[in-house]
């Protein structure tokens, strides 16, 4: 499994046994960072709008989570008549177990020495890698396509099959971001991610992928896994005003609180996945005190950034509409991001041709824009236009 | 009977194994024996997903991974969406057959596939065990053997197979225009099946 140094010497009961214990730490973590970010969103939020937000449950509110979970779950569990009723209770589990497996690779510290043994802060780091986050994801599209589905009500039907589309249509753009990173690294695994983005440039700046990738793929990356997890402004499969609740309607009880647990706990995964990629993991200068302990608080201070972000992001934007959800996808999203890629592959094997590539691609890009946007100058992207007749009026 | 003792095969690899084969095989009866189309379509995933299995165990993990999310990720989720869109996912009515002599054809056809299979496998039975082609010795080392091969030796076929891709996109795009040209519209509405009113 990897090149985890734990495993460089056979495996023993000790061994075994650090992989439980990572294991259990790992899931017990996630599941209480999920507590203190559903606490954490709640709160920003209404201090966002100027209201107070949950403030009951021990101090400023942050039990909140725990009493709204027991709450849930002591609820009455409804199975709809015209539900298929395996696939129905079969959806959360997929929605949330891609979600829990994701945070397995991602690496939140340096090495560590417990017991004479040697081993990396991660679950587990597979010569597949950041291609397992894309397995996930994958899989992750059965839970909100099957439980609308399943349900057998039209909207949650409605709001699954506008889902699907959307997780289908961003996956593309967010493997071409992940390519790019791929390519500078070499290598698929995680823990090589970061590790090829320790050291700085000229001194102080960090030499993240972030700026040695130019900003094109992060930004790529970041809007394609916003949409990728359903969380606002893409948040069309459970649009409240359209759909009711969107691929969840009919769920109640513990089969909503695992959607609802899946949901968050993407949004924290994703954050730590955004800081492997593209701003270093868990690297930074060491500045005193012992030495294993910054790599875990750069790594916490890093996501914590991102989830504030996500957070700020569901306050402040409004919800897209169906058509330029799709129109950011395919016509913006995917085009920058394969033109960066060759970009940055040309740059690879020397920087005149990467210039070259990049003026070719400029002109091309343009050419191909205007091509396109005959007739319709008053919005180059196209972005306002409304593709379908019954959202004509709205304009 | 197969002397499973006789091939070298560690045990958890047998273990492995001999779970991901009985998923692979439970999934491919369940696409076939299922009533609904969408029970179908997710014991077909099973299926791809036990592959995926199989192919960690082999260490082949690209593979496994390629595998998961083109075949499992995006092509069945398109043969539900589709299910779903149109709205077949009812029962359907197995007394006759869409073309007459489907099913002896198809008992036919498998029965070749089979004797084909069996010759070709000539003696050598699945076992779990390791293959010992590629050698795995460094980390990503199969990747690294996959893209040479591919852009070495079969760099042929492998274009040649994306630039028949891209032909059958084009191709299903103009049978799918086709029928919507009429003078006065926007063409481009034919095929905007992902929009609102295309579900409604």
């Amino acid at each position: 499994m990897g090149s985890d140094p734990l495993f460089s010497h056979g495996i023993t009961l000790a061994v075994f046994l650090i992989v439980i214990v990572k294991v259990i730490v790992a899931f017990a973590v996630l599941l209480v960072s999920v507590l203190l970010m559903i606490w954490f969103e709640r709160k920003l939020i209404s201090d966002m709008q100027n209201r107070i937000g949950p403030n009951r449950a021990g101090p400023f509110g942050i039990l909140q989570t725990l009493a709204d979970g027991t709450k849930l779950f002591f609820k009455e569990d409804l199975i709809p008549d015209s539900a298929d009723r395996t696939v129905f209770k079969l959806a959360p589990f997929l929605s949330v177990v891609p979600a829990f497996l994701v945070f397995s690779i991602v690496p939140i510290g340096g090495m560590v020495h417990i017991f004479g043994h040697t081993t990396e802060l991660q679950v587990a780091d597979p010569p597949m890698g950041i291609l397992f986050m894309l397995v996930m994801s994958s899989i992750s599209v059965y839970g909100v396509t099957l439980a609308g589905w399943s349900s057998g009500s039209k909207y949650p039907l409605l709001g699954s099959v506008r889902a699907t589309a959307q997780m289908i249509s961003y996956e593309a753009a967010m493997g071409l971001a992940i390519a790019s990173v791929v390519l500078i690294t070499g290598s698929l695994s995680t823990r090589d991610i970061v590790t090829s983005q320790v050291g700085t440039f000229l001194g102080f700046i960090p030499k993240w992928n972030l700026i040695r990738l130019g900003i094109v793929p992060f930004l790529v990356f970041l809007v394609a896994i916003t949409a990728e997890m359903n969380r606002p402004p893409f948040d069309l499969a459970e649009a409240e005003s359209e759909l009711v609740g969107g691929f969840h309607t009919e769920y109640s009880s513990l089969r909503f609180a695992l959607f609802y647990l899946a949901e968050f706990m993407n949004t924290v995964t994703m954050s730590a996945i955004i800081v492997t990629l593209f701003f270093g993991g868990a690297s930074g200068p060491v500045l005193f005190g012992p030495s294993w302990i910054w790599p875990i608080l750069w790594f916490l201070i890093k996501t914590g950034a991102f989830l504030f972000f996500y957070v700020w992001v569901r306050a402040a934007l409004p919800r897209l509409r169906y058509d330029q959800l799709m129109t950011l996808g395919w016509k913006i999203l995917i085009p920058v991001a394969l033109a960066w890629f060759l970009i940055i592959a040309a740059m690879q094997v020397s920087s005149y041709l990467g210039f070259g590539v990049f003026i070719l691609v400029l002109i091309s890009g343009g050419l191909l824009s205007r091509a396109s946007g005959v007739g319709d100058l008053s919005d180059p992207f196209r972005l306002g236009r409304s593709r379908s007749a019954g959202t004509k009026g709205v304009e | 009977m197969i002397d499973l003792l006789a091939v070298q095969t560690s045990m958890p690899d047998l273990i492995t194994f001999l779970i991901a084969g009985c998923a692979v095989i439970l999934g491919a009866l369940g696409v076939i024996l299922m009533k609904n189309p969408v029970h179908s379509a997710l014991s077909m995933v099973m299926t791809l997903f036990a592959v995926a299995v199989l192919f960690i165990e082999q260490d082949a993990q690209f593979l496994a991974a390629v595998q998961v999310i083109v075949y499992a990720g995006a092509i069945v989720v398109l043969f539900l969406f589709v299910i779903m869109l149109l709205g077949v996912d009812k029962q359907e009515n197995l007394a006759k057959d869409q073309l007459r002599g489907q099913r002896p054809l198809a008992f036919l056809a498998v029965l070749v596939i089979f004797v084909e299979i069996l010759a070709l496998s000539n003696g050598n039975w699945t076992s779990g065990a390791k293959a010992t082609v590629l050698s795995t010795s460094s980390p990503g080392s199969n990747i690294v053997q996959l893209a040479q091969s591919i852009f070495t030796t079969y760099l042929l076929p492998f274009e040649a197979t994306s630039v028949l891709l891209i032909i059958a996109v084009v191709g299903a795009v103009v049978l799918v225009r086709r029928s919507d040209l009429k003078p006065g519209r926007d063409p481009g509405e034919a095929i905007d099946l992902d929009s609102e009113s295309g579900i409604k």
